[in-house]
């Protein structure tokens, strides 16, 4: 038999086989929808995998430029990704990402927390002194209404409510932290230095501001409508710089496996994190707005709120509300 | 997992890199990489859809809201307002992508509809983290307008990938999952010496047939016909000659 008529007649009887993976595609699929629960199937894949496997590498030779190819290719991936599919238990995924995974993240980046609250601090103290200082400088950071209403002697706060409905002046807030926070993590790809630099405008506005009201006696005023949210917004905005700033280190300093593995790693560990701050965003915006513009809560319920949504905050970020304790941290180490 | 590229040539995605990965089988799972020409055509549907989907929100719940006089945002607009008209139809259009993504494990219906799938780079399904990292960085790709960072590292990098895929980890390939296998001669002797490259030509033919225009489906039919029939005259009417060319993919002469 010429060579020629021998490869015909191996491929008609490789051919011969296409029911096979017919049966072995139909269970990946049946599989990968969850319409089926038998154990049968489960068990069989591997049995598919390894014959995919198999009469990929003969099509590979015996067949080059042939559906028949192509269609091994595409069961032997999707057998593939089946296979290396985890179980899906999404209530213990989520369980386990707040009781482990972001207290770990935080534990890791506890460097970078340190050190975007200290710029935070030192732009704001930086704000305040420059408004001090130089008094004009805050038609810099604040608006010309803003400005004409604090030397009118008001706070422009007072009138949100009569302006909007708490429901929706909420959303639009914790709309636009969620995305200042979003904003500030991935600024951390320009080397961290965008990271830094809306950390560092918000605290030289957040000083600015209070020191230009308090030239105007109405300090106590602001102090009083920041308290309740406060301590928790401008946590989480040191919180998601510190999640950019990791991100801009992996890309300056990048480990082992080169700068886009360690930036995906950095990005991966602090996305969590990210997702945290999202959360206790959602309940700072509601507490921006029903209860800090609100005048029937007085100071010293304010006071509570804030600082009692600040140890939420921290029990949050250190898995303490999920059962964590330093028992289970030393067998998670 | 390594994963090293080499060049591919079947079908319309021929010259992509592939995305190769090792398995324990000794066999590499190849996946072929898609473009940003398959990327842009899957994003342009997918805005379609949600551009669709927000609208059509807008205005029915704005059309109940104002009792059918009309879409305008009222003077005094109320709570009601914002949260079951603005929101809900703003939601629709910026979140579509996370949501959808993460719900069908990196799929959309614009990526199905183009054929592209997101994967791990060891050929795994993206897991929910992945996939909200991925979007997240929309923010950066999308800027300074029309996704231009995005499209110029999909141009830059190796694998294709925009800022999203690199901080995910995730890479997009050509989907071929609904490719269907012709029946071989192999299976079942055929007439006329049908060989399995022909079968597959006469699957493809007859899969396709309903999008040929009609002289140039005519025209393979017959030359088809005239190699591997060559005693049958070909019918002159379109349902008569497909079903010439079925009967002898199927090797039962009518």
């Amino acid at each position: 038999m010429s060579k020629a008529g021998r490869e015909q007649a191996l491929t008609s009887e490789f051919m011969r086989r296409a029911d096979s993976w017919r049966q072995a595609i139909e269970r990946i699929r049946r599989l990968s929808t969850k319409r089926t629960d038998d154990v049968e199937d489960a068990l069989r894949v591997a049995d598919d995998y390894r014959l995919l496997a198999h009469d990929l590498a003969r099509a590979r030779r015996l067949a080059p430029a042939s559906r028949a190819l192509e269609y091994l290719e595409s069961a032997y991936a999707q057998t593939h990704a089946s296979l290396r599919k985890t179980a899906s238990h999404p209530g213990y995924a989520l369980w386990s990402l707040f009781r482990d995974q972001i207290p770990a993240v935080v534990h890791e980046l506890r460097h970078y927390i340190f050190w975007v609250t200290l710029l935070f601090i030192a732009s704001t103290v930086a704000g305040a002194w420059l408004v001090h200082t130089y008094p004009n400088l805050i038609g810099l950071f604040a608006s010309p209404d803003l400005i004409a209403t604090v030397e009118r002697g008001e706070l422009w706060t007072e009138s949100l409510l009569n302006v909007t409905p708490s429901s929706v002046l909420s959303l639009r807030i914790l709309t636009n932290n969620i995305v200042v926070s979003v904003v500030a993590y991935c600024a951390g790809l320009v080397f961290g230095l965008g990271t830094f630099y809306i950390v560092g405008l918000n605290g030289l506005m957040l000083g600015c501001i209070f020191m230009f009201t308090a030239q105007h006696g109405l300090a106590d005023g602001l102090f009083s409508f920041v308290v309740a949210h406060g301590c928790v917004e401008l946590s989480v905005m040191c919180l998601s710089g510190a999640a950019g700033a990791a991100v801009g280190e992996a890309l300056i300093r990048p480990g082992e496996g080169g700068r886009a593995k360690s930036f995906q790693l950095a990005a991966m560990r602090s996305g969590k994190l990210l997702l945290a701050c999202v959360v206790l965003l959602v309940g700072a915006g509601i507490i921006e707005g029903f209860v800090s513009p609100n005048p029937d809560f007085p100071l010293w319920t304010r006071i509570v709120i804030g600082v009692g949504y600040w140890l939420f905050m921290v029990a949050l970020l250190r898995g303490w509300l999920f059962g964590r304790s330093r028992s289970t941290r030393a067998v998670a180490v | 997992m390594n994963e090293h590229l080499s060049k591919s040539s079947i079908d319309a995605s021929a010259g992509s890199p592939d995305l190769r990965i090792d398995s324990v089988t000794g066999v590499d799972v190849s996946l072929r990489i898609a473009g940003i020409g398959a990327r842009a055509y899957a994003f342009t549907i997918d805005l379609f859809i949600r551009s669709v989907l927000s609208s059509a929100w807008y205005a029915v719940s704005a059309l109940v809201y104002n009792g059918g006089r009309g879409l305008e945002t009222p003077l005094e607009a109320s709570p009601a307002w914002y949260l079951l008209v603005v929101t809900p139809a703003s939601a629709l259009y910026l979140l579509y992508h996370p949501v959808v993504e993460v719900l069908m494990r990196g799929r959309t219906p614009g990526k199905r509809m183009v054929g592209v799938r997101t994967t791990k780079h060891d050929g795994a399904l993206p897991g929910t983290g992945a996939v909200l990292v991925r979007n997240i960085f929309r923010i950066v790709d999308s800027i300074p307008v029309m996704y231009g960072v995005g499209l110029v590292t999909a141009m830059l990098t190796r694998n294709n990938v925009r800022i999203g895929d690199l901080a995910a980890g995730t890479v997009l390939v050509y989907d071929h999952s609904n490719v269907e296998l012709p029946e071989y001669p192999g299976e079942r002797t055929l007439p006329g010496g049908l060989d399995n490259a022909s079968a597959e030509i006469l699957d493809e033919l007859l899969q396709r047939w309903p999008t040929l225009r009609a002289d140039a489906r005519h025209h393979l039919a017959r030359r088809v016909l005239a190699r591997h029939a060559p005693d049958v005259v070909p019918a002159e009417d379109d349902a008569s000659l497909r079903l010439q060319v079925e009967t002898l993919l199927k090797g039962a002469r009518a």
